[in-house]
């Protein structure tokens, strides 16, 4: 058959099956058992030309209510960021997107030094010693984390955050049952992990605490106080933290975190319906030999120069087999490539005004949500997220909000039973002082036109 | 490929330079001492880079030129099914409505998305012959871990509580055992015979009521298929034991054989490989799961399912594992896989397998006579030679890979599988011409040559690279994992 993909000509094959010794392709096939030889073609849709598929699949696409046509409000783990335009220049250089996994370093070296300087920033940011190249996403990073400690401490108790997002919560729950480690959620006070709780709970069989820094709720934790609380228990302490949020935070590395752990989403990632994101995890030196995952180090060549590599591989699975610290192996590597793009353009000055308007524009739409009448609870210090009472479904809002250009907030009462009739709502550097305006106006509307009908 | 080194990005900083334009904040500023807690406040900031926009992409563009992808050249890394990464994927998958959507937006705004991932699950099950397809887990070792979760909540379900071990061949992929033991499984290994395939004696000694599952790879990691599979797939379910398919050769079988058809009961697929994902250089990828019907009920949560009117997520799974990723998958690279399939078609997918097949055997049969070759039967999508006559000669294979960089090759998997002595494992793909095979089957008999006449050009290898062979052992011994900046 003819197809662009496929230079296969009938001269090649004949003279290939010629060399093989053999008469038709068929042949090579002979070794499938006819019992379990498929016949004929599958059952799909038929192939389509460039041009007639770009136009359906385009089609299919405009179905979709997207932020180039919307103003998001929404958020709960994934944002709506300034995504610098170099960033798709630079991972569309199929150099680094064509390429595998850098087992040869002599001609890797494009892909390693860049993944040296992911590490590096991740690093910078979290204040942590060391970071490795990359995890699938912030959600199994968390667990991840978890099987470490539980390795290292060999307790077998896990103690999370209800503060920490509900579907890495759920993540995390999926792998320690796989390790037979016991789970128990630190319950909520105004929005925070409660710390009295923390006390009655953690014993001499947690092998780790974790926390979201800020949390589900744009809250900031109190990392200082937790900490001297989960070592003098002999546990790890461990912080999901959003990165683009440590420009203007004190990182977890500073206040005793032993794992930090993330989604580098916020910078430069396209939101792509949940995935791929990209995963980081920065530990303390002392943890460094127990890392899942690859790790780049600097060396040097025959002649002295400098050089990278994949290193202390003794660590993963295609060398330590069922004895390695993680079974991961594919990571996210073009995606820690467009993070480490976005970091680089933020560069130091950016990253911390990026994470300074974040707080400026959320500490604004909360004074006009409050100016409206609107309950905000939670008075913390609010990093993207307020969590607003509406009383109404958010689906209801929401559909409305959507009517006029809008996407709005997440429905709390989807994980959160007692947080029923309120709503999630996110804001980022993106929205305009307009935006936030026409928002709060909207949600007012909604929420009056509801309650008459639900009241 | 540029000889100089090309400076770190933390080397070109210089204070005051920005990358970066930022939207105007046109709300009031505050001061965040009044609404931070003391303490919270980062007082150092983070040191990066501080660098102009030419800046940047003058240093990534440097980067670039120092990597070797698929569109540089041949990539024959055997296992990894490095083939051409069509260019339509990469535009279909940034259109704003599958780039720019929110995974917790209301489901009745994002029905073309969910519409495309249902349709890639109906083509997934029929191409693998499986009931029911998971897109959750974000890369084959994560499908690994998935499946073999759900092996476990099925025998589990059953209060079959003592199935304690997975097997898995002694050619089997590094993550198999390793996702055996995230699972909380025991791993068992099973030999190899002299024709590369499994034992059926050794399956039959360690097969037990112990057995949670065997984990298979069909063909194997040696490029060959398991004829006796339909015996074996009896063997496990005497036992009760569950079939588990490693779907990272399936390039080598579509529609010629479907793991459904052979007896398997969980299968991952790898659609940054046969679907040409792209690989990205490591990631990301994306690692659905297929299952027998039995197991439908275990699957992760949220389970996408149309209705009379609607695509939606039924998160009532009460017999689910949970979650294995927040959200619905890797879904950037799910859009990739679909464009690829609806640009192939079954004709197409079933060429892809072919063509493949045939250019493995066309370059095993012509590199044969130069190296060993430890199974001479036709192989599938890829084939595995030893070096072990070149090692009496006292040149590794790891020196001819380095040799293969010379003339502009990426080189073949090495020393893998582990059953084979100087392994070199070579996976050439369907999207390589004739002339492209030709050049390289001549570039690995000159090597052999070499290694007869000059083993010196060899062992010193390579010798056009940005950078010779590096010190991997000082790498490992004094780690050093990040830059730090000399006052």
């Amino acid at each position: 058959m003819k197809h662009r993909y496929l230079p296969m000509t009938a001269q090649d094959e004949k003279e290939m099956l010629d060399v093989i010794g053999i008469q038709s392709i068929d042949e090579l096939f002979a070794d499938i058992p006819e019992k379990v030889r498929f016949k004929g073609e599958y059952k799909i849709k038929a192939a389509k030309s460039e041009s007639s598929l770009t136009k359906e699949l385009a089609q299919l696409a405009a179905k979709n209510a997207d932020t180039n046509r919307y103003a998001s409000f929404l958020g709960a783990g994934v944002y709506d960021h300034y995504k610098p335009i170099i960033v798709d220049h630079v991972i569309s250089r199929s150099e680094f997107y064509t390429a595998y996994t850098p087992y040869q370093p002599e001609i890797s070296q494009g892909e390693l030094q860049a993944i040296f300087e992911f590490q590096t920033m991740i690093s910078e940011l979290t204040g942590m010693d060391l970071a490795n190249s990359s995890m699938y996403d912030g959600g199994t990073a968390l667990a991840e984390a978890g099987m470490l400690a539980a390795g290292h401490t060999r307790r077998k108790k896990i103690l999370v955050s209800r503060a920490v997002h509900p579907e890495t919560r759920d993540v995390v729950r999926t792998y320690a049952l796989g390790q037979s480690i016991a789970v128990e959620e630190i319950p909520l006070k105004d929005g925070h992990t409660d710390l009295e709780a923390l006390k009655e709970m953690i014993d001499g069989d947690t092998a780790a605490v974790m926390v979201q820094y800020p949390n589900f709720f744009g809250q900031v934790e109190d990392l200082k106080a937790l900490e001297p609380i989960i070592h003098e228990a002999g546990a790890l302490f461990a912080v999901s933290a959003n990165p683009l949020a440590l420009g203007a935070l004190t990182p977890p590395g500073k206040l005793g975190a032993d794992i930090t752990v993330g989604d580098a989403q916020p910078f430069g990632i396209s939101e792509a319906f949940g995935g791929p994101h990209c995963g980081y995890f920065a530990v303390t030196k002392q943890l460094m030999r127990k890392v899942p995952g690859r790790l780049v180090g600097e060396t040097v060549d025959e002649d002295g120069r400098r050089g990278f590599v994949l290193t202390l591989q003794a660590r993963e699975q295609h060398i330590r087999r069922d004895k390695a610290t993680s079974n991961i192996c594919s990571n996210q590597a073009l995606n820690a490539l467009a993070a480490s793009v976005a970091m680089t353009a933020l560069g130091k000055a950016g990253a911390r005004e990026i994470a300074v308007q974040n707080i400026t524009k959320t500490h604004y739409m909360k004074q006009q949500l409050k100016g409206a009448g609107f309950d905000v609870i939670f008075d913390g210090a609010h990093f993207n997220e307020l969590t607003v009472k509406t009383k109404t479904p958010s689906k209801k809002l929401n559909a409305r909000l959507l009517e006029k250009g809008m996407i709005g907030g997440y429905d709390l009462g989807r994980s959160y039973p007692e947080l029923e009739g309120h709503t999630l709502i996110a804001v980022t550097e993106q929205r305009t002082k307009e935006e936030i305006d026409a928002f709060v106006q909207e949600l007012a509307a909604a929420v009056q036109e509801m309650g008459a009908t639900h009241a | 490929m540029h000889k100089d080194n090309q400076p770190l990005i933390f080397e070109m900083t210089k204070e005051g330079r920005v990358g970066y334009s930022l939207p105007e904040l046109d709300v009031p500023e505050i001061d965040l001492n009044d609404i931070l807690p003391a303490g919270l406040i980062r007082e150092e900031a983070a040191d990066l880079p501080e660098v102009s926009e030419l800046d940047i992409m003058r240093h990534y563009t440097a980067l670039s030129k120092r990597n070797h992808g698929v569109d540089s050249g041949f990539y024959p890394l055997g296992s990894c099914t490095m083939k051409y990464n069509p260019k339509i994927n990469e535009s279909v998958a940034r259109y704003p409505g599958f780039a720019n959507i929110h995974p917790l937006q209301d489901e009745s705004t994002v029905q073309g998305a969910m519409e495309l991932m249902f349709d890639l699950q109906e083509h997934l099950k029929e191409i693998t012959g499986m009931d029911e397809v998971t897109l959750q887990p974000a890369a084959g070792a994560h499908g690994e871990w998935t499946g073999l979760m759900m092996i476990r909540a099925y025998h589990e379900s059953r209060g079959d509580m003592n199935r304690t071990k997975v097997i898995v061949p002694d050619s089997a992929h590094g993550t198999n055992p390793a996702s055996a033991t995230v699972a909380g499984f025991e791993t068992v290994t099973v030999k190899s015979n002299e024709h590369g395939l499994v034992d059926l004696d050794d399956l039959k000694r360690v097969v037990g009521d112990d057995t949670a599952a065997l984990m298979l790879t069909n063909p194997n990691t040696l490029g060959l298929f398991e004829e006796q599979i339909l015996e074996m797939a009896a063997i496990i379910h005497e036992v009760g034991g569950k079939l588990y398919y490693d779907g990272a050769n399936l390039n080598a079988v579509m529609s010629k054989a479907r793991p459904g058809d052979m007896g398997f009961d969980v299968v991952h697929l790898n659609l940054h490989k046969t679907f040409t994902g792209p690989h990205g250089g490591g990631g990301p990828g994306s690692g659905p799961v297929g299952v027998h019907k039995d197991l439908i009920p275990y699957l992760p949560s949220p389970v996408l399912v149309k209705t009379d009117d609607a695509y939606t997520f039924d998160y009532n799974r009460p017999e689910t594992i949970g979650r294995v990723k927040p959200f619905y998958g890797n879904f950037g690279i799910n859009v990739r896989a679909y464009t690829y399939i609806r640009s192939m078609g079954p004709d197409g997918l079933k060429a892809v397998t072919e063509y493949a097949v045939l250019n493995a055997n066309y370059m095993m049969r012509k590199l044969q006579p130069f190296f060993d070759l430890p199974y001479d039967r036709h192989c599938k999508h890829e084939f595995v030679l030893s070096g072990r006559r070149q090692k009496k000669l006292g040149v590794r294979t790891l020196d001819m890979a380095k040799r293969l960089l010379d003339f502009g090759y990426h080189p073949p998997t090495i020393y893998f599988p582990l059953n084979v002595e100087e392994g070199m494992m070579i996976e050439p793909t369907e999207t390589e011409s004739k002339e492209t095979l030709d050049a390289f089957i001549d570039a690995m008999i000159q090597i052999a040559k070499e290694v007869e006449d000059n083993p010196e050009i060899v062992q010193n290898a390579p010798h056009t690279t940005v950078i010779k062979r590096l010190d991997e052992t000082q790498a490992a011994r004094k780690p050093v994992l990040r830059y730090t900046k000399t006052e």
